[in-house]
């Protein structure tokens, strides 16, 4: 005898935050990548206690264009929250509005990072301390890029008929990732560019 | 809309009953036909049957090195291989028991019966399981198609540095280990991001946390031990990898790099590997010790706090595969005792399930027949991993034969026993018939007596001196003797598997029907047909004990109000698992299979050439945007 206890047809089929699936599949891959950062900074550290040479090799980085990407970076989080309300408000106008800033302020983002590399004194294959620099800051630049490629695939199909319903639920998520790359960025500035200053 | 197709639209399964109910839902998660259909498909069953063939046709690929080498060291002074071979086979046969069998293996089981056993139609994010599957093939494929083509890693399952750099070993073969290894942990990250939000939001309505079956705990406490150690050694195997393509200087000691650091890193990962290895053997334990003894698992709680506590430990032992190492004393002392610490926890589920069987009453079946020589080769390799948690005993036997025989007990005794009887124990779901139990327990008898003849000798040779990794040795060592005894059981080990692929496929075809629960089993996956319908259950259950199908009489609760003709499932709420939305699952589609492929030659590009990831990722970036760009307006609903 097979009897409904609960009936769920009356539930919405979407909604924002932790609620939903694609948020914890969201945080599961910051949580992996965090791993991976995390890892990538202790084997810096490693380095800088085990090799009598780092004193040496660890030359100071460029603090010019890193600190215009670092000071883009944090600001962005402002738009990127008001994002996230807008989404969750599934106000179309504002939504389409701040993924345009946001793409733009990404691609900005992207550009600084290309100058962050041409400025490096050290080549990756220079010693061991230069093979951090450039994997670190190229680990973190993949997530900027990612992220960027992201949001403008998000802004274009916002500005079509797709832009309803469940796709604020998709800004909603890719603003909570964008905050993982501002997060994610912090330690590894203060170990790239302030660490060997100390 | 028209009307007839607006009230299609809206059927909810409270609506209809019985075939016309089954049928329609099976139409709506079905599989399409052909061969695009095969490849699109989503479906957590057909994926996970594949990754459980796949990983069995690399356990006898894997297996098949073994006996080479064992009948290489049979005798003395052999030279049915040479020692250039003989790396090769090793390191063949290690990477691919440890990356493409151990740990896919348990992610089949996984993929498969979390779903069923929470009670929901499909695992999160079906289309990345999809793409993970192809992902894993594909690494394995390249990784057994260099050899093939004599393309082939020589330098061990670990590929230490300098040994694996570029000045000791020139050639392709280290550079396609570590591209499998980026494959495989790409592949195995996905999953387990699909059964931690699989297991925290799709539970059948009423599953509370402490409703969870412990098969499905243990499977949740792994894929986070995979989420938080497999990025170590995919960020190892790319530094390594970076070091012989493109001049990094990571592991280079002249140029500021250290040896020692890809030994933290990889073992950094290959601590809880053991564990990520051995934990879905302790989950398949707990389902088949419940249903023999016919009693729920003794001791839930503290099974699961035990689990929590082997995920936590398995982070701070990684030292101790680098004792002679020359660490300080105080950081070997240290990881002596968290070593001897992992033993607790293990020790608490040998007892609760020894308990569970000591209470109830155990039906000797095939299945806990295997569990039960689970028990005695487990412990006696943990046993000889307390002996080697010791550092003075480590120092004398390390790279000798007892650490081989050591590591076979725990591995193939925690994992290969309960996986056989897992076997056998889910093979009537997944076909519809039973295995022969006569052959079942032969089976047993060949591989009880195969493992320990083939293994124990071995604990004598490491403690006689035979160091491991040695394609040979002089007959007047007098290891001859024990080695052949050893040659002799790893065939009667192999012969158990040849019998045990006889039996599924001559099961298969025709072994007695199961019917949907043959063992009178307690958890959800019995519920549904055998085999189960694309949809798993026609109604999704709600859940009101930790034993459904014991508990509940011929009165069944379930949930209503799902469309029929669409792919909609329960998204409940974390601790209580209270019902939250009404979530679409992802239909079919070709391009998680095309992302895998253009994936696949951007990472094999990138052996031979950087560009291949410049030029590769924005084809991967344009595969991937058509794979989740919205195809109709009512996805977006």
């Amino acid at each position: 005898m097979v009897r409904s206890v609960i009936d769920v047809s009356g539930l919405p089929t979407y909604a924002f935050g932790s609620r939903v699936t694609p948020w914890w599949g969201t945080l599961s891959f910051c949580l992996l990548e965090g791993t991976g950062f995390a890892l990538g900074i202790a084997g810096y550290l490693y380095l800088a206690v085990t090799n009598t040479h780092w004193t040496k090799d660890a030359v100071h980085l460029n603090l010019v264009w890193s600190a215009l990407f670092t000071i883009v970076l944090v600001v962005s989080a402002l738009p990127n929250f008001l994002i996230r309300r807008a989404a969750m408000r599934e106000s179309l106008r504002s939504v389409r509005v701040l993924l345009l800033v946001m793409s733009a302020v990404g691609l900005v983002l992207v550009g600084l990072r290309v100058m962050e590399f041409s400025a490096l004194p050290v080549r990756w294959s220079d010693n061991a301390y230069g093979s951090f620099v450039w994997l670190l800051l190229g680990l973190h630049g993949v997530h900027v890029l990612t992220d960027v490629a992201d949001t403008l695939v998000l802004t274009v199909l916002m500005f079509t008929r797709h832009g309803t319903g469940k796709r604020f639920s998709d800004a909603e998520d890719n603003a909570f990732y964008w905050y993982f790359v501002v997060l994610s960025w912090l330690p590894l500035y203060a170990v790239l560019y302030w660490l060997p200053r100390l | 809309m028209s009307p007839a197709a607006e009230e299609r639209h809206e059927t909810r399964d409270t609506d209809l009953g019985g075939e016309e109910l089954r049928a329609r839902l099976s139409k709506t998660w079905g599989t399409g036909r052909g061969l695009i259909g095969a490849l699109s498909t989503v479906d957590h069953k057909i994926i996970g049957i594949r990754y459980a063939m796949t990983a069995f046709a690399f356990l006898l690929a894997g297996g098949i090195m073994a006996i080479i080498m064992r009948l290489q060291l049979a005798r003395p002074d052999s030279h049915l291989v040479d020692a250039e071979l003989y790396n090769q086979l090793f390191t063949m046969h290690g990477t691919t028991m440890m990356f493409l069998f151990g740990v896919p293996v348990g992610e089949a089981f996984a993929v498969y019966l979390v779903p069923l056993m929470v009670g929901t139609r499909n695992i999160a994010f079906p289309r990345l399981n999809a793409f993970s599957y192809y992902v894993y093939l594909f690494g394995g494929l390249m990784l057994w198609g260099g050899f093939a083509l004599s393309i082939r890693p020589d330098v061990g399952w670990f590929s230490y540095v300098p040994l694996a750099s570029l000045d000791f070993t020139p050639g392709k073969g280290p550079d396609y280990w570590a591209q499998m290894i980026t494959f495989t942990e790409v592949a195995a990250l996905a999953v387990s991001v699909e059964i931690v939000v699989t297991v925290l939001k799709q539970r059948a309505p009423g599953m509370t946390l402490d409703r969870i079956p412990l098969f499905v705990w243990t499977m949740l406490v792994h894929s986070f031990i995979i989420i938080f150690a497999m990025p170590a050694v995919m960020l190892a195997s790319s530094m390594l990898i970076m070091d012989r393509l493109v001049g990094t200087q990571f592991f280079n000691a002249d140029a500021g790099g250290d040896l020692l650091l890809w030994q933290h890193l990889f073992w950094f990962f290959g601590h809880p590997e053991v564990y990520i290895i051995f934990l879905p053997g302790t989950a398949f334990v707990s389902a088949i010790v419940a249903t023999f003894s016919r009693r729920p698992i003794f001791g839930y709680l503290p099974m699961v706090l035990s689990l929590i506590a082997i995920g936590f430990l398995s982070f701070g032992l990684w030292v101790h595969h680098m004792f002679v190492t020359g660490l300080p004393e105080v950081g070997a002392a240290f990881f002596t005792a968290s070593s001897m610490a992992i033993a607790i926890p293990n020790g608490v589920q040998i007892f609760c399930w020894i308990a569970t069987l000591w209470d109830g009453k155990p039906v000797l079946k095939t299945p806990l027949i295997f569990v039960l020589g689970f028990f005695f080769i487990f412990v006696a390799g943990g046993l000889s991993g307390v002996m080697l948690a010791s550092v003075p005993i480590d120092t004398q036997v390390h790279d000798t034969y007892f650490v081989v025989a050591h590591f076979h007990y725990v591995l193939i005794g925690g994992t290969l026993f309960p996986l056989v009887a897992a076997v056998y124990y889910w093979f009537p779901k997944v076909t519809g018939r039973l295995m022969d139990e006569r052959v079942g327990k032969w089976q047993f008898a060949l591989a009880f007596i195969g493992f320990n003849t083939a293994f124990f000798p071995m604990h004598l040779l490491g403690l006689h001196g035979m160091p491991r990794r040695v394609y040979t040795y002089p007959a007047e060592m007098g290891w001859g003797g024990l080695n052949l005894l050893a040659s002799a059981g790893a065939l009667l080990f192999f012969a158990s598997f040849l019998l045990m692929l006889w039996n599924m496929v001559v099961s298969a075809r025709s072994g007695a029907f199961a019917g949907d629960n043959p063992w009178d089993a307690e958890t959800l996956e019995w519920a549904a047909s055998s085999p189960p319908q694309p949809q798993n259950f026609d109604r999704i259950p709600y859940i009101t004990s930790r034993s459904p199908l014991w508990d509940q009489g011929d009165d069944k609760a379930v949930v209503g109000g799902l469309k029929v003709d669409e792919r909609e499932l329960v998204v409940t709420s974390i601790t209580e698992a209270r019902p939250d939305i009404r979530e679409e699952s992802p239909a079919p589609s070709i391009w998680p299979f095309l992302a895998a492929f253009a994936t696949a030659v951007a990472f094999i590009g990138s052996i031979y050439t950087p560009w291949a990831i410049t030029w590769g990722s924005p084809v991967v970036a344009i595969v991937l945007v058509a794979w989740f760009w919205p195809k109709t307006i009512e996805e977006n609903v």
